[in-house]
């Protein structure tokens, strides 16, 4: 218990240091762009949802995307499941941790977890490493247990040690995306990652205008009722 | 000496502002409660449990019945056969409404037979006296235990109400009208869905 | 019978008959005199005064959005974290109920910090208004156990792991520690047991206490009337034909209108929190917490909620002597139940720092910065300043921010340890007869 204690007190000391403090790009993150978001949910479910649940969310929900419950029926649910139903994955947590070393995290709050610019980063710097269990490795997450899942379309990178002594990523064979694509690619799952974790947000945003609003014509109000009652006190 | 001086008080004024601000105050009461008692309405777990039920009607034979849950509730559907319907227009005299007239169902179910194809009757399995699910007895007369004229129907053991297959009120029984048709379409002829109506 | 002695209410319109009725049978208009009509305040509150009714606001709103989110929640271990998010996206309306709370609960202690900040400053512990300021600091104290039980409840990791080191303070104490620490969990690590128990605490047992304390804390305060900026007692100076206080001013109406004011500006300030940002940039809601509990795995870098944060760098400074590792336990204790002991430790001749010496100014500015540093360090890892040059003697290779801590947590105990000496010998200035 004392030792727990200690390294519990010395915790924050190793905090800065862990986590390689790769540098992060800024992620394209739009709500108010219904389109990205419905192609991010698209990637999402063709890409994600098969190991990764996001078990806070509804299929139902992505309906607030624009789009109708026949194209959420039709595109997006998994076989057998409903539209009111949560995505879960099919992945057995006994197969996961086999596979990968450990089940697969629910995604249903990794925005709001590892912020948008990570997951950005992240999906973009999976390098081939001979070294890893599959293969791949990941300068924001060394020694990750997730393979590069979308390498067809950005295709391989490799770590080179540049003469800076800094190492760097190069590009290895080419994808089915140039690089420009993909990056959209990715960021548009990031902006769907990124409602998934708050679907209320931007109805948030809209309801706090008017309560502000609102609030600023009341502080009006008691600012004058003040300013009467005071004029007796001399 | 008093700090408080009234010789500038503007009584108009004062009660000008005094009713602004609880108007602002009413305003906002208002606007907070929505969020709060709004929060007393079906989640959207709840939702979509209740959410319409798709039913495979094909497996099931003449004079069967299986139960569907529909928002938490029986949804009995029967596969009625021609004498069960045949029945249907001699109880006529014996029944409390036989048009269900007084009864909640949707308009695209009519007559003595209460279903969209006769032979399917599709019916909410709640007592309309005080709520307990009622018993199949469809066998006619002594066979079902219920006496000697007993015409094949739904028997409620907590007060005794007795329906026809049509799911139609006897006279004299505590239940006040039959019981009810939920909203139902076809998808096919081999699948329904409880909790909609039929489209267009 | 008696009731019927007493005269019928006049001046309230249409409803006289009504309060009449009741007021013959409950002390209403007596209330209402004695605790608003005809509660005279002194009449130069500053900005600071409005901080004690906005706390009052704060409590009334998590109360009400505290209740209605047990509506949803669900206590137990396998089921907390996924039915905060339930609320969060299936209740209807229910994100804003979350956000409402979550944003109180730091909104309590910005603006209880302010208040006792003013408490300090104006001399409002000093007698006679000793109880007043001792019911207010068991107040804080419930506060504080309000918010560590609640921080367990969404069940993320932040919420388990502050709690693990929490906890493991109790275990630091010689000898009982341990089963002390079990207890308090109810097992050997924070578990189901623990949540359903916190959770108990959190809505029902702390909050019964806060309420009675708060009324109490009232009642004390209007027995001996309200300080005010200039300390002087406004009850001492009365208007021979009124028998009133010739520097104050019936609470109603003129505080209740001015702290309307004070509630809308708080409101605007509050909203734009709870709808802009209520994550306030990881300090009202932490980023690790929106990470389920994992036993197994401890975040890379925790932190305690900013609120405790100078109480937690103190604790981290404080190195183990005699191999225990209790005395950092303790300073931290102390550092909160010094303030009982303030309206003692005080012996200025003046109550309002408006006319204390330069020796006490210089004490309070040290106490104000100390606190809010040492509220950054605890934020921060220990690494955040770096070392000292390893060449330096005594200090070299130790990290920077340890030592300003240590530093800064004798300034915090100086405030108050030496009082009685500073206070005693400082040079005062005049007090005025009357407010200014």
């Amino acid at each position: 218990m004392k030792t727990l204690f200690a390294a519990l007190l010395l915790a924050p000391a190793v905090a800065l240091a862990a986590e390689g403090g790769a540098k992060l790009d800024a992620a394209p993150v739009n709500l108010n762009d219904r389109l990205s978001l419905q192609r991010g949910a698209q990637v999402f479910v063709n890409h994600c949802l098969n190991c990764h649940s996001a078990s806070a969310m509804r299929y139902a929900k992505l309906m607030d995307l624009g789009l109708s419950e026949s194209q959420v029926r039709e595109h997006l649910v998994l076989a057998g499941e409903k539209v009111g139903d949560a995505m879960t994955t099919t992945l057995d947590t006994k197969d996961g941790k086999a596979w990968f070393g450990v089940m697969p995290p629910d995604l249903s709050l990794v925005a709001r977890s590892r912020g948008a610019d990570w997951i950005y980063t992240y999906m973009r710097s999976f390098y081939r490493d001979p070294a890893a269990r599959t293969g791949w490795n990941n300068t924001v997450f060394p020694n990750v247990g997730m393979p590069h899942v979308l390498w067809e379309y950005q295709g391989s990178q490799a770590m080179e040690a540049a003469a800076g002594g800094e190492a760097r990523l190069v590009k290895g064979s080419p994808g089915r995306m140039s690089t420009g694509e993909y990056d959209k690619y990715v960021g548009d799952l990031v902006n769907f990652l990124v409602y998934m974790g708050e679907p209320a947000r931007v109805k948030r945003v809209q309801i706090g205008i008017v309560v502000i609003f609102f609030l600023a014509i009341f502080f009006v109000i008691t600012v004058l009722l003040k300013k009467e009652y005071w004029k007796d006190v001399r | 000496m008093t700090a408080i001086v009234l010789d500038q008080v503007d009584e108009k004024k004062r009660r000008f502002l005094i009713v602004a601000t609880t108007a602002a105050g009413a305003v906002a009461a208002g606007g907070v409660a929505v969020p709060f008692l709004g929060s007393w309405f079906p989640s959207a777990r709840a939702l979509a449990a209740g959410a319409p039920v798709e039913v495979d009607i094909s497996k099931i034979e003449p004079g069967q019945q299986i139960t569907v849950e529909w928002r938490g509730k029986p949804v009995w559907v029967l596969r009625r056969t021609p004498e069960m319907l045949a029945q249907l227009e001699k109880n006529d005299a014996f029944l409390a409404d036989p048009q269900s007239t007084s009864a909640k169902q949707p308009d695209y179910v009519k007559g003595a037979a209460r279903a969209i194809k006769p032979e399917v009757l599709v019916v909410l399995g709640v007592c309309t006296h005080l709520g307990c699910s009622p018993t199949l007895k469809k066998q006619v007369g002594a066979a079902s235990d219920m006496g000697a004229d007993w015409p094949g129907g739904y028997y409620c053991p907590c007060h005794n109400s007795r329906f026809d297959l049509s799911a139609r009120v006897f006279k004299g029984a505590p239940a006040p009208t039959n019981l009810e048709i939920p909203p139902h379409r076809y998808v096919s002829d081999a699948t329904i869905v409880v909790g909609e109506n039929p489209k267009g | 019978m008696a009731a019927t002695h007493k005269p019928p209410v006049t001046g309230a319109g249409p409803l006289n008959g009504v309060l009449t009725w009741f007021d013959q049978r409950f002390p209403l208009m007596a209330l209402w005199k004695s605790q608003l009509a005809e509660y005279y305040a002194p009449k130069n509150f500053n900005v600071w005064y409005f901080f004690g009714s906005l706390a009052l606001v704060v409590l009334v709103i998590q109360i009400v959005s505290g209740i209605f989110l047990t509506m949803n929640y669900k206590p137990s271990a396998e089921h907390a974290f996924a039915s905060v998010e339930y609320i969060m996206r299936d209740v209807p309306g229910g994100w804003i109920i979350r956000y409402i709370h979550s944003t109180g609960a730091s909104a309590f202690f910005i603006v209880v910090y302010l208040h006792m900040a003013r408490g300090l400053m104006y001399g409002s512990y000093r007698k006679p208004r000793e109880l007043t300021w001792i019911f207010g600091v068991l107040i804080y104290l419930c506060l504080m156990a309000e918010a560590f039980f609640g921080y367990l409840l969404p069940w993320g990791q932040m919420s388990f792991w502050g709690a693990q080191v929490i906890i493991n303070l109790f275990a630091t104490i010689p000898v009982i520690g341990e089963d002390l620490a079990v207890w308090i969990r109810g097992d050997y690590n924070i578990s189901d047991a623990t949540l359903n128990r916190f959770f108990a605490m959190h809505v029902i047992a702390i909050p019964l206490a806060l309420l009675g304390l708060v009324v109490a804390h009232l009642m004390a305060l209007h027995e001996t009337g309200s300080n005010n900026p200039d300390g002087i007692e406004i009850h001492e100076n009365l208007d021979p034909k009124t028998g009133t206080p010739v520097d104050g001013i019936p609470f109603h109406p003129y505080y209740t209108v001015k702290d309307l004011v004070g509630v809308a500006v708080f409101l605007i300030v509050f909203s734009a929190i709870v709808f802009f940002s209520p994550e306030m940039g990881g300090y009202f809601l932490e980023y690790n917490n929106f990470i389920p509990a994992d036993p197994l795995t401890t975040p890379v870098h925790i932190a305690p909620v900013w609120y405790f944060t100078p109480f937690y760098a103190m604790l981290r400074a404080v190195p183990s002597f005699f191999n225990m590792q209790v005395w950092g336990v303790v300073v931290m204790g102390a550092a909160v139940m010094i303030f009982f002991a303030l309206p003692w430790l005080d012996r200025g001749r003046t109550k309002s720092i408006r006319y204390r010496g330069p020796i006490y100014k210089a004490f309070f500015a040290a106490l104000i910065v100390s606190f809010l540093v040492l509220g950054y360090l605890g934020v921060e890892p220990t690494t955040v300043w770096g070392e000292f040059p390893k060449a330096l003697p005594l200090l070299g290779g130790d990290y920077v921010a340890i030592w300003v801590a240590r530093l800064l947590t004798a300034v915090y105990f100086a405030f108050f340890l030496l009082m009685p000496w500073y206070t005693a010998r400082d040079r005062e200035k005049p007090v005025p007869q009357r407010l200014t």
